[in-house]
């Protein structure tokens, strides 16, 4: 599973940084939507995947038995994906309104004067 | 109330009443005055009282650290917070005659209000995944301030300056991660703890240097500073001011605080042999753009880039086997060098910004004679432009020498040669920005339409003076600050005392 993931995350990484390389705002876009799963994707995987249950504490314990999922690395890549998308949101209308302001989505078409 | 959240509650506060008050731009630029004075009045609270030494924490809801997000507050936060505190008033003040009733009505107060909050928090946090949220929030703003007008030529920029950034964020987040993964903490007082126990010091010097890069293009480090000239001169100066004073400074500050708190583990590698080149070239690097470049607004934010090269190579020296005098010496006069730096600049955009309004126009090889039509303009540019090139008696020259010496007691004499380098292609192109803009007969005599309003409007001139008059204050009193730098260096270098007032576990 672990190899699987690391797969994925790696395509992710260079399949964003390849479109970002591209010659439009639009596969710009992409390139920095799949890298910022990417990044999320990592911090999951990073932090462990196990077969486990939620991070409860049963009534009379004092602790949880272990394996249990860390809530931590959820909480984070909750964040990181809430922060992710309003960026994306801003991008996305960023790109739109130099569309209309060059007149074209070329990145090559972006000069001075 | 604790005073550790005031940096975050004022400007945020401020922010929430002149959305508000959307309807009334004179109402918003009353609560943006009063929130970036009150910012700057609990901001020199803070620096007053980490000045005695002590080391303030925050454990927000009362979950002790490490478990919950603590704000830390030693001797650097508060010199950071203390020159924020100084530009937000600065840059609020200009903007009243500085920024287009487009714009005002747009939403610029409350912006930029939530830029100081987020640049107030990132100085504040104790915990690296927060730190990451006060960048996002701060660059969330600073976004929008980029593109707010959408002109063309600001567009493009913006699409510029928001690519690279996420770029940045996303490396940031990926180290994050991994950093998580391998250490299981995100405090970084904790962090700094369990790197010196981890058993793997390769990995880390690997995500170190991950960090490394998410920051540097943060705080425009060779090679990835090109987002930054491509950028900072398209919006309106009141915007590139702040910016100037407050973005790469940030980076400048994540960059102090992960290396002399967290990766301290192989220092041979990730200070002398990755950082400290890099930070050589910069200066380099921003000392040539700065001198060839024909737009004012172009040149000073080169000159970003210089001053960052130099603040890097103080703190790249802290990792050089060497005397502890030297490497002190080194971290203090970086940190002296980044305080004033973060003023110069931003008088130096303020400055431009004036210069564009007179003229219609702040290309060097058209514009000339302010030094006759606006005199005192001339005398406060003169001011911010020799504290850059490092002239005595102003600000920038005691820094830089400290540096250099540290530079020479560690043998590096090659580092010396840059920032010497360095200094001379600054003072050269200060030379050609003065001669054009201020002493030649102007080519292009600007006709009524693009002179909107005379070069000395009071609100435009007067942050601009007292910048200067601070700029002369540091230089004078080099001595006083340099002592405040040398204390938080060994603040710095010595995290002990950092580890203990955050984790507890006795004095």
């Amino acid at each position: 599973m672990v190899w699987l993931l690391a797969l994925a995350i790696g395509a992710l990484y260079a399949g964003g940084l390849y479109m970002m390389l591209r010659k439009t705002m639009v596969k710009l876009l992409i390139g920095l939507a799949m890298i910022g799963n990417a990044a999320n994707l990592l911090i999951f995987t990073s932090s462990g995947i196990v077969r486990s249950k939620a991070p409860l504490v049963p009534k009379g314990a004092k602790t949880v038995e272990p394996p249990f999922a860390d809530p931590l690395t959820q909480a984070l890549i909750l964040t990181a994906i809430v922060i992710g998308f309003a960026v994306l949101a801003f991008a996305l209308a960023l790109v739109r309104r130099t569309y209309e302001a060059v007149g074209s989505g070329g990145l090559e078409d972006m000069t001075e004067e | 109330m604790n005073l550790l959240v005031l940096p975050v509650l004022v400007p945020m506060v401020a922010a929430a009443s002149s959305l508000l008050l959307w309807k009334s731009v004179s109402a918003q630029r009353l609560v943006a005055l009063l929130g970036a004075l009150g910012l700057a009045l609990v901001n020199g609270m803070i620096f007053a009282r980490t000045q005695t030494g002590e080391i303030l924490v925050l454990g927000f809801g009362n979950w002790p650290a490490p478990f919950g997000i603590a704000f830390v507050a030693d001797r650097l936060a508060g010199i950071m917070l203390l020159a924020t505190g100084v530009i937000a008033v600065a840059v609020q003040i200009y903007s009243f005659s500085g920024i287009d009733s487009d714009r005002e009505s747009f939403g610029f107060y409350p912006l930029t209000l939530i830029l100081l909050m987020g640049v107030s928090g990132a100085f504040l946090t104790g915990d690296i995944f927060n730190l990451y949220v006060w960048f996002e929030v701060l660059l969330i703003a600073s976004f929008v301030l980029m593109s707010l007008g959408g002109e063309r030529l600001q567009l493009q920029g913006a699409v510029k300056y928001v690519t690279l950034n996420l770029v940045s964020s996303a490396l940031f987040l990926t180290a994050l991660g991994l950093l998580n993964g391998s250490l299981g903490t995100l405090n970084m007082a904790h962090l700094s703890e369990r790197v010196a126990e981890a058993g793997d010091p390769g990995f880390t010097t690997a995500l170190a240097v991950l960090f490394l890069v998410a920051f540097s293009i943060k705080s425009a480090l060779f090679p990835l500073y090109g987002w930054l000239p491509a950028s900072y001169h398209t919006p309106p100066a009141a915007v590139s001011a702040l910016f100037a004073g407050l973005l790469t400074k940030v980076g400048v500050y994540a960059l102090i605080r992960t290396f002399t708190l967290i990766f301290t583990q192989d220092p041979g590698f990730t200070h002398q042999l990755v950082l400290l080149p890099l930070a050589a070239m910069t200066i380099l690097a921003g000392g040539m753009g700065f001198w060839v470049q024909h737009d004012m607004r172009r040149a000073f934010a080169f000159a970003i880039v210089a001053s960052v090269g130099v603040a890097l190579v103080g703190l790249a020296m802290t990792g050089i086997p060497g005397s502890e005098a030297a490497r002190t010496l080194a971290l203090a006069g970086a940190l002296a060098y980044v305080f004033q730096t973060m003023l110069v600049k931003t008088q130096l955009f303020l400055m431009a910004g004036i210069v564009r309004r007179a003229m219609g126009s702040c290309d060097l090889r058209t514009i000339g004679g302010l030094a006759a039509t606006a005199p005192w303009l001339a005398a406060m540019a003169m001011i911010g432009l020799l504290a850059f090139a490092g002239v005595p008696p102003l600000s920038g020259f005691a820094p830089k020498v400290a540096v250099l010496r540290a530079s020479l007691d560690l043998q590096q004499g090659w580092v010396a040669a840059c920032i010497l380098a360095g200094s001379v292609l600054a003072l050269a192109g200060v030379a050609r920005i003065w001669s054009e803009a201020f002493w030649k007969k102007p080519l292009h005599r600007p006709d009524e339409s693009e002179q909107d309003q005379p070069a000395n409007a009071l609100a435009r001139i007067v942050p601009v003076t007292g910048l200067a008059l601070c700029i002369v204050a540091l230089g004078l009193g080099a001595g006083t600050v340099f002592d405040a730098a040398e204390a938080a260096a060994r603040q710095l270098l010595d995290p002990s005392a950092y580890i203990r007032a955050v984790l507890g576990g006795g004095p």
